[in-house]
């Protein structure tokens, strides 16, 4: 047996002994059965399945489970703390940033690299960070607006 | 509820417990049914299509054949009935898609929720408020005119301490009523729940994660399966050996009557399976392609079906100018994010699917033919569903899951990849439109000879003054014969219309432009449709339109394109930017007016209005799904381009104010002129135009170098 996976997931430390070639995507749906996070393309084409890791944005469909190995791991389902909605998915619930919703988790946590690499983004900025997030009922002008509007909030520099 | 015999009323109350029941009987679209002995077999009431049920905890429940794919209704709905019943909105929790629970409904499509089902809650509510109202006049011992009903509270005008609430009333009651009679609907001016726009109601499941959609149940011991494709469509399997996947240890193989499965406890050891599994299959010659398959259906099309006035010869000779042009539109595909996905488990004699569908109740329907059970012990259970498109009506992922659940015994997930969501939809048709219009002196439209191929009627109907015309559709999406089309077709949102909005607001732009005169202003000469004079003069307004006459030629140009959908007219105007050196397109603009009657939620109507100009922005300029004959080159949206945001253009929304009217549809309209406001746009800024969807970059330059 390969030594047990080891991560944080949204706070909590999860040990797995697993192969550590599975995909990251149905680990988190399966096995851990946190199905906020969606498959959508199975190709890194959608973004429906991102998740953030260390920080950074990833495609939970192409990462395998030995990537986050002592890695920290965050999911939709990690980003309200306390029963408090964070500021990014407050932002979407109030200008409706969502239609179908199946998108929605991998917009949201898209959108939050996004701010943890800057801020305070322009419209262009958000633009060309969630370019390869797709939504098909295209409620794209919301999600930018509720991208925008997380940005203030969070004491960025919203125009 | 598996009684086979018609149950009464008092036994349907019971079984939920006592209280006030107010069913909904839709009347003529009733006659949508394919049987009415469905009703009665399935234990219900005949006549329910709809119903309220006013708990003793005052709590309200509406029990709705209707499903929530995006498109807002589980609000909008729930709206409704509380304005009627004049409860708070979190009084009430909604039912959707469960054949157990909830009365038959042919499915959720043709923006028809909020005009037809919408008025029958109404009806519901309204009566239930009635009779709660004559239940509490007894209980009071007042007459039923002195009292007044606020937040699901009865109480006497003139004393307000004298009240009772409806879960008071609700106690001890078994009393169903039928909505029978003209209902007294609140007024517009009374409203405090329609017309405002409150927090979705499925907002924070989805903002949070925990909306659930079909592949996201799960089930003790459930298996994920994964089903073994042909490489196209027409192909028949000739051997196959599944020994190497049988000896994976986990998983179980399935071959039996055509369907191939492997099944293993997580996606990825059923992957692994199919990939062991050794297939060969007979693939037929393609005899299409995404080149010739308009010629194709033009050759194969049935006889027309042809809706004239006036005549066609005389209208030539009244011409002054004649215009004849030819327009076509590739297969689209759905393409929502969630792919089909069902859960099935089969236990006690009775199969219960969670499903992504539009359809529950057909499909229930399909599920127990495929499996030899009784409809009644087939449960069809609608979780969010993903979008829908009209792509989510034929139910295959659900079958499959339901006849590996019984063939296996466990609970199963089939849960579609990308390629086999691309390869099982019911692509929008190919179409063709061959169009002869001519003009008098006068700038009078007064020809309109019009042939659809492939596409469908909707959206074909003449709304402009024309004395002599004959429109004549060669088969419909749905009746398309044999042969037509070498895959399945289907409704794609407002089916048809894109592709005659495409051709017939083109073609009345180039005889605007011919005649000398403005866009609108031609429009505006030429119709006498007061609705569509009020939305052409609302979008103009909306965008601040100046008179001029196309085409500009600089590389930036203007686009107008109106029509009627789902009793909705819906009128656009956009701003492009054409590269002449790429021929790439950018629309920088889109404005869209819409008459839709009483508007139910205006921040849900916009919210439609905006999803349809985005995602209309695919469909114009990238999708066209490749083929050759029955195998499908696109598998994912690495060619298969949908809209994405660096191309969303300032979206403006305005409505023509008309309470008067009940609420028209919301879903479609505003995208079907989509490739026709572009076009236009481009022509402004071009002279050229382009008669082909997508508007690609080489067609843009190749229509850019014929002009």
């Amino acid at each position: 047996m390969k030594p047990p996976i080891r991560f944080t997931l949204n706070g909590e430390t999860v040990t797995l002994e697993t192969e550590p070639d599975r995909t990251l995507l149905w680990v988190l749906r399966t096995d851990l059965e946190l199905t906020g996070t969606k498959y959508g393309c199975g190709a890194g084409l959608c973004g429906s399945c991102t998740v953030i890791v260390d920080g950074q944005p990833v495609r939970s469909c192409l990462t395998d489970l030995e990537y986050v190995q002592d890695r920290a791991v965050t999911t939709i389902e990690g980003l309200a703390q306390d029963g408090e909605l964070h500021p990014l998915q407050q932002a979407f619930l109030d200008v409706a940033g969502y239609q179908c919703g199946y998108c929605t988790p991998g917009m949201i946590m898209n959108a939050y690299g996004v701010l943890l690499e800057n801020p305070s983004p322009t419209r262009d900025e958000i633009v060309l960070g969630m370019e390869s997030n797709l939504c098909r009922c295209s409620a794209y002008k919301r999600i930018v607006e509720a991208i925008e509007t997380a940005a203030g909030q969070n004491g960025g520099g919203h125009e | 509820m598996s009684d086979a015999t018609r149950m009464d009323r008092r036994e349907f109350v019971k079984l939920l417990g006592g209280g006030i029941v107010v069913v909904v009987n839709l009347g003529h679209l009733t006659a949508c049914r394919p049987s009415r002995a469905q009703g009665f077999r399935r234990g219900y009431p005949e006549d329910i299509n709809a119903y309220l049920h006013i708990a003793t905890d005052g709590k309200i429940t509406l029990y709705s054949g209707k499903i929530e794919m995006g498109q807002g209704v589980m609000t909008s709905l729930t709206q409704m009935a509380a304005e009627d019943l004049s409860v708070s909105l979190d009084t009430i929790h909604i039912v959707m898609g469960d054949t157990d629970t909830c009365p038959w409904d042919m499915g959720t499509f043709g923006s028809l929720t909020t005009r037809m089902f919408g008025p029958a809650v109404r009806a519901a509510a309204a009566k239930a408020r009635l009779v709660l109202t004559d239940l509490a006049a007894e209980r009071l011992g007042v007459p039923r005119d002195s009292l007044a009903v606020e937040d699901g509270v009865v109480y006497d005008r003139s004393d307000r301490n004298r009240l009772v609430t409806y879960g008071e009333l609700a106690r001890g009651q078994e009393i169903t009523h039928t909505v029978d009679e003209e209902a007294v609907l609140r007024s517009v001016a009374e409203f405090t729940e329609m017309g405002r726009s409150p927090q979705r109601l499925d907002g924070v499941e989805k903002v949070t994660g925990a909306a659930k959609y079909a592949a996201d149940i799960q089930l003790p011991g459930m298996l994920y399966a994964r089903v073994l494709r042909p490489p196209a469509h027409g192909a028949t399997l000739q051997r196959v050996d599944t020994s190497a996947a049988e000896a994976i240890p986990g998983v179980t193989v399935v071959n039996q009557d055509g369907l191939v499965a492997v099944l293993g406890s997580d996606p990825e050891m059923a992957e692994r399976a199919l990939d062991a599994v050794e297939a060969e299959f007979d693939v037929p010659a393609p005899s299409v392609d995404t080149e010739s398959i308009f010629d194709h259906i033009v050759r194969i099309a049935p006889e027309p079906e042809t809706d004239a006035a006036g005549d066609l010869a005389a209208g030539r000779e009244a011409c002054d100018h004649t215009f004849e042009a030819t327009y076509y539109g590739g297969y689209v595909a759905h393409a929502p994010i969630e792919p089909h996905a069902a859960v099935a488990e089969i236990k006690d004699g009775k199969a219960t699917v969670w499903s992504s569908t539009q359809t529950p109740f057909p499909q229930q329907a399909t599920i127990a033919r495929a499996i030899g059970f009784r409809e009644e012990d087939v449960r069809v259970v609608t979780p969010y569903v993903g979008g829908g498109f009209g792509g989510k009506s034929a139910g295959l992922q659900a079958v499959e899951a339901a006849r590996l659940a019984q063939l296996t015994g466990e609970p199963v997930q089939v849960a579609w990849t990308r390629a086999e969501e691309f390869f099982y939809d019911t692509f929008r048709p190919a179409a063709v439109t061959k169009v002869t219009s001519g003009l008098d002196a006068a700038g009078r439209i007064v020809l309109w000879d019009y042939q659809g191929y492939g596409a469908g009627s909707r959206g074909s109907d003449v709304f402009y003054d024309i004395p002599n015309r004959s429109v004549r559709v060669y088969g419909e999406w749905g009746r398309a014969p044999e042969g037509m089309h070498p895959f399945a077709v289907g409704p794609w949102r407002a089916p048809a219309a894109n592709n005659n909005s495409f051709a017939g607001e083109q073609q009345i732009d180039m005889m605007a432009a011919a005649a000398g005169l403005d866009p609108l202003e031609f429009r505006l000469m030429n119709t006498k449709d007061e609705r569509m004079l009020g939305v052409l003069r609302r979008v103009a307004d909306a965008y601040g339109w100046q008179p001029a006459v196309a085409p500009h030629r600089n590389g930036r140009g203007r686009g107008l394109a109106c029509g009627i959908d789902a009793e909705t007219y819906v009128a656009l105007i956009a701003d492009v930017t054409v590269d002449t050196h790429s021929g790439e397109v950018t629309v920088d603009r889109v404005v869209c007016a819409q008459d839709m009657g009483m508007v139910v939620n205006p921040d849900g109507a916009r919210m439609q209005m905006e999803g349809c100009i985005a995602m209309g922005l695919g469909y114009v300029f990238s999708e066209e799904v490749r083929f050759e004959g029955g195998k499908i080159l696109d598998t994912n949206f690495g060619t298969y381009e949908l809209a994405r945001f660096s191309q969303l253009p300032a979206i403006d929304t305005a409505f023509v104010s008309n309470d008067d009217l009940p609420p028209t549809g919301g879903g479609e309209p505003a995208i079907i002129n989509m490739g026709a406001v572009v076009a236009n746009a481009v022509f402004d800024a071009t002279g050229a135009r382009v008669h082909r969807m997508p508007l690609t970059p080489g067609r843009v330059l190749e229509a850019i170098r014929q002009a």
